[in-house]
């Protein structure tokens, strides 16, 4: 009986934290192990753990796997979360890569220099709201369903809901035009698995901050 | 019974060639709208065909589809190239996100010059030698098997080739430490539909010259 998905990356957001909902979403417990030293990093590299030497990493069902979208994809496959045939899923995938666009944004952010924080962040409040947020609202109020695709929970709403919340975290009234998802984002945090994601005590990681950037930079130099 | 699928860029590699050259792997016929000015992207923006106002752009099965990777997934799993099961679909996916990694390091080359050209192109050479193609020629010699996944063609075994050729364009030798995949590069060639795309009067694309990457400045 295999054991619980057991996630390898630095004690913070990052590339992981998308896995991280997803798991929760789905109602799967998780371990975690945290990156601290280069020496650690370059043991897994050594040992052939990752298949192009980065991480994050996720063990599960027999496998090393590797890169973030290959990883979403087999959770999002195997917890059906995925639509419900080719077409459901299309839109799913459609929806993802766009907010996983947005949230390359956020997940720069910290490692830019301070001169160009103020750029990044008018840029991010820019195609929050007029590229992507507009998107999903729009979705939303046309099928006037809860969940952005087939009506039912999916890999996109997780991905959303976490989106929705970052660019909050850094312009708290990015949803002031957006009564939809304004709507979306309370029946989401509501549900179950979510709510306790959300909780104080879950697996789930602060913003970043400079003893973050500064294990993250230091490993990986 | 739907038209052709239509893909929507400029007439370059970019974004969209590994679209085209999946489609063409699969055997399916296509058409393509060509970006020339300005203008072509606004009409198509202002017409509303662009979910977050960005080309690739594919319109199939009654869909406009969006997003390089969403496209991609689309046509591989439509034409049984995405491997049999959920645990083949993980390691095509891996494999494809590698050499995604290595091409989208390549996207920007020709419109770069100098110094920082010169040093993203030797990051190129480095990461193709040791981070990318190691492990593919590892896949490869440890299964024996013609194809990355399942013993059976993929999206992955085509985005691969598509990398390989790419990076010779930049460095013809590049394989020369991986005996594998030179014989891989030689069988997957000679698959009829991909010896047919790299044949001339395909719609594979040339890699960019000064004339298109100054229409693609002007245009974004």
């Amino acid at each position: 009986m295999p054991g619980k998905p057991r996630l390898t990356y630095f004690n913070g957001r990052g590339r992981m934290e998308p896995v991280r909902w997803l798991l929760a979403a789905a109602g799967v417990e998780f371990e975690e192990i945290f990156l601290e030293t280069k020496e650690q990093y370059e043991m897994l590299i050594k040992d052939g753990s990752l298949l192009f030497q980065q991480v994050p990493l996720v063990e599960m069902d027999g496998m090393k796997m590797v890169q973030t979208r290959a990883i979403l994809s087999y959770i999002a496959g195997k917890y059906n979360l995925y639509g419900n045939d080719l077409k459901e899923r299309a839109l799913i995938d459609m929806y993802v890569e766009g907010i996983a666009d947005l949230m390359q944004m956020i997940l720069i952010f910290p490692f830019s220099p301070p001169e160009a924080k103020e750029k990044n962040l008018d840029s991010l409040k820019e195609r929050a709201t007029n590229r992507y947020f507009p998107v999903f609202e729009k979705v939303l109020k046309e099928h006037g369903q809860d969940f952005l695709v087939g009506n039912k929970f999916s890999w996109a709403d997780v991905q959303l809901i976490e989106a929705i919340l970052a660019v909050e975290e850094k312009i708290p009234a990015v949803l002031s035009g957006f009564p939809q998802l304004q709507a979306f984002k309370i029946r989401m945090s509501n549900m179950p698995t979510i709510k306790k994601f959300l909780q104080l005590g879950s697996p789930r990681k602060p913003p970043p901050d400079e003893c973050y950037i500064e294990t993250v930079l230091k490993i990986l130099k | 019974m739907a038209g052709k699928p239509k893909l929507y860029y400029t007439k370059g590699r970019g974004k969209m060639e590994s679209i085209r050259w999946l489609l063409a792997a699969a055997g399916v016929e296509f058409e393509e709208e060509f970006i020339e000015k300005k203008e072509d992207l606004e009409k198509l923006r202002n017409g509303g065909f662009l979910l977050f106002q960005q080309v690739p752009m594919v319109e199939m099965d009654g869909m406009k589809m969006v997003q390089t990777r969403a496209i991609l997934s689309y046509i591989a799993a439509k034409y049984n190239l995405y491997g049999k099961d959920l645990k083949e679909r993980a390691w095509i996916d891996m494999y494809v996100e590698g050499t995604t990694d290595l091409m989208g390091m390549m996207l920007y080359l020709p419109f770069q010059s100098g110094d920082v050209k010169e040093k993203n192109l030797a990051l190129v050479i480095e990461r193709a030698a040791t981070r990318y193609f190691p492990v593919y020629e590892k896949a490869l010699k440890d299964h024996g098997h013609d194809y990355l996944v399942g013993n059976k063609l993929s999206w992955a075994d085509v985005h691969l080739l598509e990398a390989i050729l790419a990076v010779e364009e930049y460095k013809p030798d590049i394989l020369s430490a991986f005996p594998v995949l030179q014989a891989f590069k030689g069988r997957t060639s000679n698959i009829p539909t991909i010896k047919k795309f790299l044949q001339p009067g395909s719609q594979r694309k040339p890699p960019a010259d000064e004339k298109f990457i100054a229409n693609v400045k002007k245009i974004f």
